[in-house]
């Protein structure tokens, strides 16, 4: 065991060292760099991640609706957001409501609006929908998340969303920056709510939902409480992918991209925030850095290397994620979640194993 | 009267459809409870082997039908051998998520195989002709389509009622257990169910596709979604209902995309399960079941 004090310091050193590898990456890389979209990416993915794992893993929620409060984040954001002077060009086809004309609120006040109307819309579907059972809630979900992309791209919203042509321009932080300091203070305010009594009331729930109850637990309460946050910062999440992709459109985000967070929170292990955050970036370096070559197809000389064309990418992708669900259900990290005397505990335990070895011999 | 009547025929047909993929759903869930996400990508799949066997391949179009249910067939109970089976035991979630996992994997794969770009379904020669009744013309498949589907949900409806393999099924739908203890072999029985399930999507996919002539990797999706929400109207479970449930659905769609609020046809369906799910959550048909503690 460590003593608090060491691990009080190992934990500094690790964020001040996590600190300097973005601000170098951000100081001494170019724009284009693979490093910088990995980050970047990996860490809105990061919090989508959480955000899904607060309600499925800590909370027990099956819930498939990520990638519709991500449509509604986004698109909250982005209408809120482009400067005026481009609205007629963006709205070129259908015309821009006369309400939006002027309007253009600073980022920071549209991550809030994008993520509170999230909020609203789960309160209000989540009064139905959390009555219902695991699988159902799922399929509900997921209808939900259908029904917010079909209406976002319907022509009685044409003036507000631009109806399926989607909306351009959308304007990001200037800094490279500013997406961390969002993700972080999000992450931040995820894993106090966690550790708090209504993360305990949360975990009850999961573990068991009539012991929980007996207990006093308020289960309708709670379980819309971190329905509702989740579906905040899933908004948020997906405001901020709407800004780092600066277009966007009603299939940006489909059922595959829940799909994709949900191998994320999968990978990393349901109920651990950290694990959904190693995972989200071992997961995005992959998918954009270190695996593209599947995509390109092979030579080594006139040998054409089989298999690697188009597409195959992802049929890894969705083979780990069968491997992972079905040999090491708990992912990387389980329920766990990262501790210094984890770490302390292995290389001791590597250590006292090479001593009796020595001794043996 | 004429566009009324033009439509139901319509709807009758999507909706018999959207029956056969549902009994696979219903069938699945009621033994394993377990919603099988991957079905409608199978029945997506069965649309590509339909492509390779009479495109790629040049089968005639009977052989093909025949090869085409064989491979649907295979495929839907190799998916339960590799990723259902192992986790007979685990928690519901995880069984869940593998089911999802599947139906990631099974829209990727298509989409390397055959990229994401829409093929053109074969054409059968007499099926697509065209059949005057009335003021009303439609193919002749539009026609067959709920004939069929009805003709066999008598005949699955014998089995499950008249035969042993059938009573196998219900008693394990009752209960998982008990079941095991009389010497029902489990294992087989879920298996028949599978082959059942997908016999029935591949029917589904040659008579869905052939009207609307194009494949793609997520051509399954909202099929599947809609043949879930279909089996839960009808009533989780039963096979009468998911029959009602499917023709329900397929002629409220095809009313509300012939009215000026088309773009919302997917929508309702999905309005409709919520409401089904709030004020009748055992269906049309569905056993109530007692929650115990």
């Amino acid at each position: 065991m460590l003593s608090k004090k060491t691990k009080k310091i190992c934990t500094a050193a690790a964020l001040v060292a996590l600190a300097a590898v973005i601000v170098c990456v951000g100081q001494f890389t170019k724009s284009t760099s693979m490093l910088r979209t990995v980050f970047q990416l990996g860490a809105i993915y990061a919090l989508l991640a959480v955000s899904m794992n607060l309600c499925n893993g800590f909370t027990g929620l099956f819930s498939l609706g990520q990638a519709g409060f991500m449509t509604l984040g986004a698109y909250t954001y982005a209408v809120l957001t482009i400067p005026s002077a481009s609205r007629a060009g963006v709205y070129y086809l259908y015309g821009v409501a006369p309400w939006l004309e002027k309007l253009e609120l600073p980022i920071p006040a549209a991550l809030l609006a994008a993520g509170l109307v999230a909020a609203l819309f789960a309160y209000l579907i989540g009064l139905p929908v959390l009555r219902l059972k695991s699988d159902y809630l799922a399929i509900a979900t997921l209808g939900f998340a259908e029904v917010v992309r079909i209406v976002t791209a319907s022509s009685p919203l044409n003036r507000v969303t631009n109806g399926s042509l989607g909306l351009t321009m959308i304007p990001g932080f200037k800094s490279y920056y500013g997406i961390f300091a969002v993700v972080i203070g999000c992450i931040a305010v995820i894993v106090l709510l966690i550790n708090s009594t209504y993360g305990r009331a949360f975990k009850a729930i999961r573990d068991d939902e009539i012991a929980a109850e007996a207990m006093g637990i308020n289960l309708s309460k709670h379980k819309q409480m971190s329905f509702v946050i989740s579906s905040f910062f899933a908004a948020i999440g997906g405001a901020l992918m709407a800004m780092y992709m600066g277009a966007i459109s009603s299939t940006t985000f489909t059922i595959a991209v829940t799909y994709f967070i949900l191998l994320i929170v999968v990978i990393g292990g349901m109920g651990s925030v950290t694990g959904s955050i190693l995972s989200a970036l071992l997961v995005i370096a992959s998918r954009e850095w270190w695996l593209r070559f599947l995509d390109q197809p092979l030579y080594f000389g006139t040998f054409r290397v089989p298999l690697l064309k188009t597409g195959f990418r992802m049929v890894i992708f969705s083979v780990i994620l069968m491997v992972v669900v079905l040999f090491f259900r708990k992912g990387i990290m389980g329920e766990r979640e990262f501790s210094w005397d984890a770490i302390y505990g292995f290389f001791k335990k590597l250590g006292s194993k090479k001593k009796t070895e020595v001794q043996a011999k | 009267m004429d566009a009324f009547l033009q439509n139901c025929l319509t709807g009758l047909s999507i909706g018999s459809i959207y029956a056969l993929i549902a009994i696979g759903y219903t069938m699945v869930y009621g033994i394993l409870r377990l919603i099988n996400f991957a079905h409608g990508d199978i029945f997506m799949m069965a649309g590509y082997f339909m492509i390779i066997c009479m495109t790629d391949l040049l089968i005639p179009w009977y052989l093909s039908i025949i090869l085409v249910i064989a491979a649907t067939v295979l495929l839907g109970v190799c998916i339960e051998k590799v990723a259902y089976k192992p986790l007979r035991s685990a928690p519901r979630m995880s069984v869940m998520i593998s089911a999802i996992g599947v139906s990631y994997f099974l829209q990727n794969f298509a989409t390397y195989l055959f990229s994401a770009q829409p093929k053109s379904y074969p054409t059968i020669g007499f099926l697509s002709k065209t059949v005057q009744i009335g003021n009303i013309s439609t193919t002749l498949v539009t026609f067959v389509t709920p004939l069929l589907t009805v003709l066999l949900v008598i005949a699955l409806v014998m089995l499950v009622k008249k035969t042993k393999i059938g009573m196998a099924m219900r008693a394990v739908s009752r209960d998982f257990e008990t079941a095991q203890l009389m010497g029902i072999k489990i294992n087989s029985v879920i298996s028949f169910t599978f082959v059942i399930g997908c016999a029935l999507a591949g029917i589904g996919s040659i008579l869905y596709f052939i009207p609307r002539s194009s494949v793609y990797p997520l051509a399954g999706s909202l099929p599947g979604l809609k043949c879930f929400v279909a089996a839960v109207f009808g009533g989780i479970g039963s096979i009468p209902g998911a029959l009602v449930g499917g023709f329900l659905i397929g002629l409220s769609e095809t009313f509300i995309k012939s009215s000026a609020y088309s773009e919302f046809s997917d929508a309702f369906t999905f309005i409709i399960l919520i409401v089904v799910l709030l004020c009748l959550p055992t269906g049309l048909f569905g056993e109530k079941i007692k929650e115990k503690v």
